[in-house]
């Protein structure tokens, strides 16, 4: 059920946050042995939350409307008392004296934390096959990947074990999954929500977003989480709109395009198939739709994997065993220490980019790997400036297919291609969506994505909406007990 | 070797100086910056690195550091950035520093020294923000620690570092440079000064090269000098080095040296062979500082008097001499100092000039005052027990003929030791002048009497015998005596016989 409907019956009294939490739990304690999208379940934490909540139902005074919502956050999220540990051994007994921006608010929100969601170490995979402690399966097929790196809250939210979460996403890690779960994941403007208390990736791309059953409750969370913060001087000052309030205005006047660029060889021809179906619908719903351009396309992802990792080496270099986490014992003196730590703590995928990013940082290398990379960052971002030009949104494929299985993609650049569609609205900070557009024969669902213009949520949300409420997608749940 | 091909080497020096800035809080959190609280009382996330958090610039260190680029007179950017230098040391929580590289807060300004009375303008290459790190502390040395502590109090703090261009010449100058540099701090009030505890932290690069030649020598980076002569010793000990080293043929070595002070020489630290590639970036926590031409106007004009201008206006409004108005401008508090006690003493003694009352307190200050406190000292010299106002007071009593100047000087370390006015001492201690003609006339027949052998040689010409006389009087009196008054009745007396 999805948060406005909860909070709905809640306010009511047809049910109690309390009520809605024990079911979550129980189904957590029932599922997620299988599912694994759980990296820590707070359980004692939850039921506080939840009475206090119930409370204030009783007395006629929620919060707001996410007042006694259950919801999962990514464990990439600083979380006070409440062990953090970025799917990695590295952070594995790390428990944060502070909350994050994010989760102060939700908490302020009257929101339930229900647990720490699993992901990729340190943010780093397109799977969840890469957190240090387990895999997560996609609830729609077990045998699959529900996509990366916040794949833990996206399945939750798909299968049931939240009402609602938060993700991170770096390159695609809130919208790949949502693609891959059939559910609705948000990724905001660049600065839009702190990334005070995220365990950072890569600084200059990490957002964070919500994953959610329906448009109307990415509206919700988004609203409850976004807007300037004195720990963080890049979030931007703009004031937050009622996102929700805006949903129901239609596509009718709005324009939309279609790039070029995002329709390649090798994508699944049932993907391309949906997408075009989608667009017909948004037509159909009063949108002009035309073709656009964004040249540098081809060429965001592979400068991704250069900015991406320059930034990460920078970031992750603070894991040295002196401080926090780990530390390797009986090693004799300081280098060895940290060497040691950090072999033992990372995984291969993380320190696959460590060296990449300390080798393009590197002095001889740094102009012609970082400097072009963000010259090119700039090309991807005049791209879609000119489109903007001519366009409201930006209407695309999420992925180029549907969730793979474990072990599918061994191959590090194989796995990288899963995340072309989704790169560039990181890399130039542009806030996009993804919203069930369909299902392949084999059952997996499909995402449809909008990207829209800087600090423009409320028109990718209100197009998302108008497509949500005119198709069947987000209704259909995977086949779980 | 033949000292007939031995070269004449030029010294080429530049100096890379660390001030901490007297802000309140740290450079990108809330935390405090004072000096020698306990151990990480004064820590939160941001300041050791925790997971998740992020870097706030501290308004205020920004205003320092403008402040200061002002006073050099530099181009204050309008736009700078941040940027993150990377290596590793258990001191540093993040293991990068979140300093500026390519686009530091101001460049291109200069500082005036004088060195034996000649002024020389040094150029200023850049100013530039950063934070500090934290300091370890091992149980033993650090060879044979068991284990090693981490404080992170300093972690965070705000620094600024001026690089100088190599124009320095000498370490005299070096030296020169360097106290004229921390004045101004001083006076804009940006830096305690304080050398011994760190807030003033210094480096040199120094080379030497054939006299004449355009090229720059190898150069060697010297550490840890902290204190003013310190670093003149290390860097007189550094060029003598390498002098010895390219007499000889030798070449030097690129190279990171410690200056030991007290074995007094200065040791290989790192070679440069192993230079740290500190893998700069632009650090995107933080957005490009804008700095509107408003606020950099608004700072300009909240500048105060600084030290060349205050030498000037001690000549032309006080008639100081040149010498007395540089030595009393080389530190702000001994410059306030003055002042204070000049109008204090011209308030007491209305007779006076203005010109006589600062001459008069300038020579108190420089023989007395600078005596028993170092210039540079400010908060000595502010907390002095010899207060302005006191001084003026003892300095009355000599004016107006109730204590001589060598019974003043006395008094001056009584004040000095106790805070006491001179009135009270005087008064105690009866030290008051005898001025009575009739009773310094009784010492002096007294005197005379027991001395017939400094009378004969009198008589027989000898007016040495004269001083013998004066100072058994002075001696009789404790000296007290009115020095004029003893020899007016003197000579009176002994013309007579």
């Amino acid at each position: 059920m999805p948060i406005h409907e909860l909070t709905s019956a809640y306010r009511r009294g047809e049910t109690t946050p309390t009520a809605a939490t024990e079911a979550y739990l129980a189904r957590i304690a029932k599922l997620d042995g299988e599912l694994g999208a759980y990296l820590t379940v707070t359980r004692e934490h939850a039921l506080r939350a939840a009475a206090d909540a119930d409370a204030r139902y009783r007395a006629g005074t929620p919060l707001g409307p996410l007042d006694g919502a259950p919801l999962a956050y990514k464990d990439v999220l600083c979380t006070r008392g409440v062990t953090t540990t970025c799917g990695s051994r590295m952070l594995e007994r790390f428990v944060p004296p502070y909350d994050a921006t994010v989760i102060a608010r939700l908490a302020a929100a009257g929101a339930v934390m229900l647990g720490k969601g699993n992901m990729d170490e340190f943010a780093m995979g397109s799977s969840t096959e890469h957190s240090a402690f387990k895999p997560t399966r996609n609830p729609w097929d077990l045998a699959r990947v529900p996509g990366g790196s916040s794949g833990g809250p996206a399945a939750a939210v798909a299968a049931g074990l939240a009402a609602g979460g938060l993700g991170t996403d770096t390159g695609g890690s809130i919208r790949q999954p949502a693609a891959f779960c059939g559910v609705v994941g948000l990724k905001p403007t660049y600065g839009r929500v702190s990334r005070y208390g995220l365990v950072a990736f890569g600084s200059s791309l990490d957002h964070i977003g919500p994953f959610a059953r329906d448009v109307t409750d990415a509206a919700l969370l988004l609203r409850a989480i976004a807007g300037a913060d004195p720990r963080d001087s890049t979030c931007l000052p703009a004031p937050v709109p009622d996102y929700a309030a805006g949903l129901p205005q239609g596509l009718t006047g709005l324009r939309l395009g279609l790039p070029d660029e995002y329709f390649i060889d090798g994508m699944d021809p049932e993907i391309e198939r949906a997408v075009r179906a989608a667009v017909d619908v948004v037509r159909g719903l009063g949108a002009t739709v035309e073709r656009v351009s964004l040249p540098a396309t081809p060429h965001a992802l592979a400068t991704y994997y250069v900015i991406a990792p320059a930034e990460a080496s920078s970031n992750l270099a603070r894991y040295d065993g002196v401080k926090y986490g780990l530390r390797v014992p009986g090693a004799r003196d300081l280098v060895e220490m940290s060497s040691r730590t950090r072999a033992a703590g990372f995984g291969a995928e993380v320190k696959r980019r460590i060296m990449l990013g300390t080798y393009v940082l590197s002095a001889g290398y740094h102009e012609a790997y970082y400097g072009r990379a963000q010259k090119v960052r700039t090309l991807v971002r005049r791209d879609f400036d000119a489109a903007f030009g001519r366009v409201d949104l930006i209407v695309a494929p999420m992925t180029p297919n549907v969730a793979f299985k474990h072990g599918e993609k061994e191959d590090p650049l194989a796995m990288y291609l899963n995340d072309v569609f989704a790169v560039p609205a990181d890399m130039t900070g542009l806030p996009a969506i993804s919203v069930p557009c369909g299902f392949s024969v084999q059952g997996l669902p499909i995402g449809l994505q909008f990207i829209g213009k800087a600090l423009d949520e409320a028109g990718v949300l209100r197009a998302a909406y108008a497509y949500e409420q005119a198709t069947p997608w987000h209704t259909r749940k995977p086949a779980l007990p | 070797m033949s000292t007939m091909t031995k070269p004449s080497y030029e010294v080429v020096i530049g100096l890379e100086v660390h001030a901490q800035l007297l802000t309140r809080s740290k450079m990108f959190c809330g935390c405090a910056a004072t000096f020698g609280a306990a151990p990480n009382s004064q820590t939160c996330p941001v300041c050791q690195g925790m997971p998740g958090v992020l870097p706030v610039v501290n308004r205020r260190a920004v205003e320092f550091g403008i402040k200061t680029a002002l006073a050099f007179d530099c181009r204050v950017n309008p736009a700078c950035r941040f940027a993150r230098k990377h290596y590793y040391y258990p001191d540093m929580p993040k293991n990068y520093q979140i300093s500026q590289y390519e686009e530091p807060l101001a460049e291109d300004g200069l500082l005036e020294i004088e060195v034996d009375g000649t002024s020389r303008t040094i150029g200023i290459q850049r100013l530039h923000l950063e934070e500090d790190v934290g300091k370890l502390l091992h149980e033993g040395t650090l060879e044979t620690a068991q284990a090693s502590l981490v404080d992170y109090n300093r972690s965070g703090v705000p620094l600024m570092e001026t690089v100088s261009k190599p124009d320095l010449r000498s370490p005299g100058e070096a030296a020169a440079y360097l106290r004229a540099f921390r004045a101004v701090l001083v006076y804009l009030g940006v830096c305690d000064g304080n050398m011994e505890e760190g807030s003033l932290r210094c480096d040199a690069n120094v080379s030497l090269r054939p006299r004449g030649a355009a090229e720059l020598g190898t150069k060697v980076e010297i550490k840890n000098m902290n204190s003013f002569r310190n670093v003149q010793r290390a860097l007189e000990f550094e060029v003598e080095r390498q002098a010895k080293a390219l007499g000889a043929g030798e070449r030097i070595v690129q190279e990171t040296r410690l200056w030991d002070a007290e074995r007094g020489y200065t040791r290989s630290m790192r070679s440069k062979e192993f230079a740290h590639d500190y893998r700069y970036f632009p650090e995107p926590d933080l957005v490009p500082l804008e700095i509107s031409r408003a606020w950099v106007d608004a700072i300009r004009a909240g500048l105060p008097e600084l030290p060349r201008a205050r030498r000037q206006r001690f000549v032309t409004q006080y008639g100081l001499p040149p010498y007395d108005a540089g030595v009393l401008t080389q530190a702000r508090a001994l410059a306030e100092y003055h002042e204070q006690a000049t109008a204090a003493l011209k308030r007491a003694a209305p007779s006076l000039t203005l010109s006589q009352a600062a001459k008069s307190t300038s020579n108190w200050i420089m023989s007395e005052l600078l005596h028993v406190l170092p210039a540079d000292d400010e908060a000595a010299i502010r907390e002095a027990k010899i207060t302005p106002s006191r001084l003026a007071g003892l300095l009355k009593l000599i004016e107006n003929g109730t204590i001589s100047g060598k019974i003043a000087k006395d008094v001056f370390q009584k004040m000095f030791a106790s805070g006491e006015d001179a009135q009270a001492i005087v008064a105690r201690e009866g030290l008051v002048q005898v001025a009575d003609e009739s009773a310094l006339a009784a010492v002096i027949d007294q005197v005379i009497a027991e001395n017939p052998k400094a009378l004969e040689d009198y008589r027989k010409g000898k007016t040495a015998a004269k001083g013998a006389f004066v100072g058994q009087i002075m001696k009789a009196t404790q000296g007290k005596a009115n020095p004029a008054m003893v020899n007016r009745l003197l000579e009176e007396k002994l013309s007579k016989i």
